[in-house]
């Protein structure tokens, strides 16, 4: 459930801002600071973990990184902690540069045990290098000062701290609401479906370590100066396992889970480290136990953590509204957006020629031929198992075919990532629903819209994009409004019924402004009415001059709705022809009932 | 260095590497028939070495009394989603009895068997045997209470959880055993001359006994249709349970196997290192990276990553000895960049 907590949000945040002004004893200001200082780096990781997918138990080398930069250069060299700040950003962000560009294209558990390994491997550096001062640490780091004022005193540090909290919410927030927001928000739907919709996938995923670790650096750089020392401990690989505990418990999905979590832990690790050794009568971290069946059980039973808990009370009190609304009317330039010319009516636009599909010894597609012509719709058919989805997936991009051609306008694509096919002006949607379902279906469509863009995260999260945003949104609104959803615009996309949800994709396909479209089985698992809706809907597009290829196997469905059809059996092309001619075809009849053997 | 440096340090590397590919071996294992990666394998390792240095020195195995607590703890567990069950079917009693004899009675015997002999006085096989007769039903029951539960989890999920019981168990093995490690008795005090080189009798047990472990597995996965039907689980949990395989035996076979794995290797390094709750975890990790070699999937190739770790470990440990954990561990970084580069796409999830 996607819900507007503004005010929750707003009043946490401003509670925290006041706190050091009402009369505390000094260490609740000690705690809040640690808070602040977790937060940040727990904020990284729920950008990274809950909203990216992928995660990394290192983010307390990130830290040590950012608090070791500052302090061997405002010691050793006697330089300004400013200077710190920025040479320790610099040095996270390559390191996780270059992490990140190694383990991006391996499978997601690569990554989270690459960061175990380089944690402690850093942590292991840290206490051996002769310049850091090995396991004692560097000593005598100077405290902040701005514009002549001095931040040494924890309650100053307090604000400063907070401030730059805020600072990252902020930004991540409207990093998140954005064209590269929506990017990273596929992420965490696999490869298949972002890439389809342009989207860079390696990219993206580099982008968010590298943000996670530039926060637990900024984190480490505070720490360092509020601390005045450093050493390796807190930067070992359990602190590591600690923040992404914060990530989990606060709600790994939701931003603010982040200070929820960093709240929580931090509480409840001071209580502990209190009661657990008076309890068991003897010294030692014994709360990482109370800490490691948390987890479990946090993770048995309510998944996604305390903050939608949290979120679901408050919303009875204060009923949501959508957070992303569309533009009423068209925005300025919303005309001038490049769009696609149209091919000429009956102008070839996509060529098979004779494409082979090898899986080991297996022949997925043998040898097919067929083309389409610009405003036809055709059908491709076939039993179950004939080849159908492996023939859609070598024109979409998704496998690369063994040989033959495949030409769309003229141009080679049969060895080109969906991502260049899509660019191209080939749409597609998906056999099973690939959607985000907590997020409305305007933010899903508007996924289609990327390549529609150019907004980098850096405008985005500045928000110097918001005009080029309400322009991505009103084409997503368009397209929403195209295809007959204008009513669930602010729905999450999950609680549709599946016939909406396989519509809604095709308004996210039609974002990409393409000249074909490619629906893989998309009447499959739909009941009377909703199949009725979708071959209106094709035939409308139809009407407006799109090309459509569909994958099917419902004979009835494609029936009344093709131009033409062609029917593949174990991977071959066995017919080609209208409707009326493939009904009273003998090879199909033979193909689909059963022929006599 | 002389060859008689090179060699000794070669020895050592070998005799380091054939326990990290031990541990490698239950890590993909462990991974390739419940995709998850079982981050408290480390924990078995200084487990077992604490509970075979309380055996010889005579002293009450005090792992028993985790063994009891977490017996309840399953049994608990086991009659909760019984009874969670009970509107829809009768409770499956003969389940619940059998799961109180594995999980209740079962810790009694051991406890009682600890104290009815002498151990200290046992060949050492013996003391090995009840030491992996303690540490082996806890493997299960860990999987019992936090896995299975949420078997059809993502792989990132499931290593959370992972890294929770890693939590719990590493504290609870500080609460058991304390601070102090401990070191046992070698297996043997022979040695022999080969050339100019002195091969220790520990060195060739702990190599007889990791390639005999290993070569059994590997025989086991990919040449019986027993070890196969192990590993289509992984690859499709629901498609295997279709086929009549079973998941939660799977599991459960997988965790045990993992326990013992960890604990032999815990008693492989105790004679010659001391070993604390809390040694094992690194030694796991270094496993790890051998196991990263071979993708999480190949085991000749992962037993190859730990021979690999082993010799940069044990030569670094004489150019750069400060430096040997940071290099081992940096490792990962051109292993996983050359596995980037020879692989296809990532795969999805």
């Amino acid at each position: 459930m996607k819900m507007s907590t503004k005010k929750l949000q707003w009043l946490m945040f401003g509670w925290f801002f006041l706190f050091p002004f009402l009369p505390v004893p000094g260490y609740w200001i000690t705690i809040g600071n640690y808070i602040g200082l977790y937060s940040i780096v727990a904020l990284g990781l729920v950008l990274l973990t809950g909203i990216g997918g992928l995660t990394s138990f290192g983010q307390a080398a990130f830290v040590g990184l950012g608090a070791y930069t500052t302090a061997y250069l405002s010691t050793t060299l006697g330089w300004s902690p400013w200077v710190g700040l920025g040479a320790g950003l610099v040095v996270s962000g390559l390191a996780a540069g270059l992490i990140g560009s190694i383990t991006v294209r391996l499978s997601g558990h690569f990554l989270p045990l690459a960061t175990i390994a380089w944690g402690l491997s850093l942590y292991y550096l840290f206490g051996t290098l002769e310049f850091l001062g090995k396991y004692d640490g560097l000593s005598g780091i100077p405290p902040l000062s701005l514009f002549g004022l001095d931040l040494s005193s924890p309650r100053v540090m307090y604000g400063m701290i907070w401030f730059c909290l805020g600072g990252c919410l902020w930004l991540v927030l409207n990093l998140l609401n954005s064209r590269p927001g929506r990017a990273i928000r596929a992420l965490a739907k696999g490869r298949t479906m972002p890439e389809a919709m342009g989207i860079n996938t390696a990219q993206y995923k580099i982008l968010i370590f590298v943000l996670a670790a530039l926060m637990a650096s900024l984190s480490g750089w505070l720490y360092a100066h509020l601390q005045r020392s450093v050493s390796a401990t807190p930067f070992g690989l359990n602190m590591g396992i600690e923040y992404l505990f914060m990530a989990v418990v606060g709600g790994v999905g939701h931003v603010w889970g982040a200070i929820l979590g960093a709240v929580v832990m931090t509480g409840l690790k001071s209580q502990l480290q209190d009661w657990l050794p008076l309890l068991l009568g003897s010294n030692g971290n014994f709360e990482i136990v109370v800490f490691g069946v948390m987890i479990v059980l946090l993770l048995l039973w309510s998944r996604d953590g305390l903050w939608p808990w949290v979120a679901a009370v408050w919303a009875k009190f204060h009923p949501p509204e959508p957070e992303v609304v569309a533009p009423a009317i068209a925005p300025d330039g919303y005309g001038d957006m490049k769009r696609r010319a149209k091919p000429e009516p009956g102008a070839l636009i996509l060529e098979v020629n004779e494409a082979r599909k090898q899986f080991g010894g297996l022949v997925a597609v043998k040898d097919m031929t067929f083309e389409i012509k610009a405003g036809e719709v055709v059908g491709l058919i076939g039993p179950n198992g004939a080849g159908k989805s492996t023939m859609f997936n070598l024109v979409t991009g998704v496998l690369p075919a063994s040989s033959g051609e495949i030409r769309f306008g003229g141009e080679r694509i049969d060895q080109l990532d969906s991502r260049r096919i899509v660019q191209m002006g080939i749409g597609r949607s998906f056999q099973h629903v690939h959607l985000i379902p907590h997020l409305s279906v305007l933010e899903n469509v508007a996924m289609g819209a990327h390549l529609r863009g150019k907004s980098s995260p850096l405008s985005a999260a500045l928000r110097t994009d918001r005009h080029e945003e309400a322009q991505l949104l009103f084409l997503a609104a368009e397209q929403i409004r195209r295809v007959g959803l204008g009513d669930y615009m602010h729905t999450p996309a999950g609680s549709l019924a599946l016939g909406q949800q396989r519509i809604l994709e095709i308004a996210r396909a039609l974002c990409t402004d393409p000249t074909l479209l490619l629906l893989d089985e998309p009447a499959a698992g739909l009941r009377l009415k909703e199949k009725e809706a979708l071959a209106s809907l094709i035939r409308q597009l139809k009407g407006e001059g799109m090309s459509v290829l569909l994958v099917e196997h419902d004979m009835d469905f494609v029936m009344g709705l093709t131009d033409r059809l062609v029917v593949m059996e174990f991977g071959s092309k066995i017919a080609e022809g209208l409707p009326v001619e493939i009904q009273n075809n003998e090879a199909v009849l033979a193909a689909y009932l059963g022929g006599i053997e | 260095m002389d060859f008689g440096i090179f060699a000794v340090l070669a020895q050592d590397g070998v005799t380091n590497g054939a326990v990290y590919a031990l541990l490698a071996m239950a890590l993909v294992l462990v991974f390739s028939v419940t995709r998850i990666i079982f981050l408290p394998q480390g924990e078995f390792i200084g487990f077992g070495a604490l509970t075979l240095a309380a055996l010889q020195g005579g002293q009450f195995p005090k792992l028993i009394w985790l063994l009891i607590g977490i017996g309840i703890l399953t049994f608990l567990v086991e009659l909760g989603s019984a009874l969670r069950q009970v509107r829809y079917k009768p409770l499956p009693k003969r389940h619940l009895m059998w799961s109180g004899v594995e999980n209740l009675c079962y810790p009694l015997f051991v406890w009682a068997l600890a104290h009815t002999f002498n151990w200290q006085g046992m060949p050492m096989v013996v003391q090995v045997l009840f030491t992996l007769g303690v540490t082996v039903p806890l493997g299960i029951m860990i999987y019992r209470i936090a896995f299975q539960p949420m078997a059809e989890a993502s792989v990132l999920v499931l290593l959370i959880v992972s890294v929770g019981v890693h939590f719990a168990m590493l504290g609870m093995g500080l609460f058991i055993f304390g601070p102090e490690g401990s070191t046992t008795l070698p297996f043997t005090d022979w040695s022999t001359e080969i050339g100019a080189m002195l091969v220790s009798g520990q060195s060739v047990v702990v190599m007889v006994v990791s390639a005999s472990l290993i070569g059994g597995l590997y025989l086991f996965f990919d040449r019986t249709l027993y070890g196969k039907a192990l590993r289509a689980t992984a690859v499709n949990r629901k498609g295997a349970q279709l086929v009549g395989i079973g998941t939660t035996q799977a599991g459960r076979m997988a965790f045990g196997l993992a326990a013992a794995l960890g604990t032999l290797a815990g008693t492989l390094i105790a004679p010659l290192n001391t070993v604390g709750y809390d040694t094992g975890f690194v030694v796991a990790l270094k496993g790890f990276v051998a196991a990263i070699v071979g993708g999480l999937a190949s085991y000749p190739l992962a037993a190859a990553g730990a021979i690999l770790v082993g010799l940069l470990e044990s030569y670094s440990s004489f150019w750069a000895s400060a430096y040997k954990e940071v290099i081992v561990f940096t490792l990962i970084i051109p292993v996983l960049a050359w596995r980037s580069l020879t692989s296809g796409h990532g795969d999805e999830e």
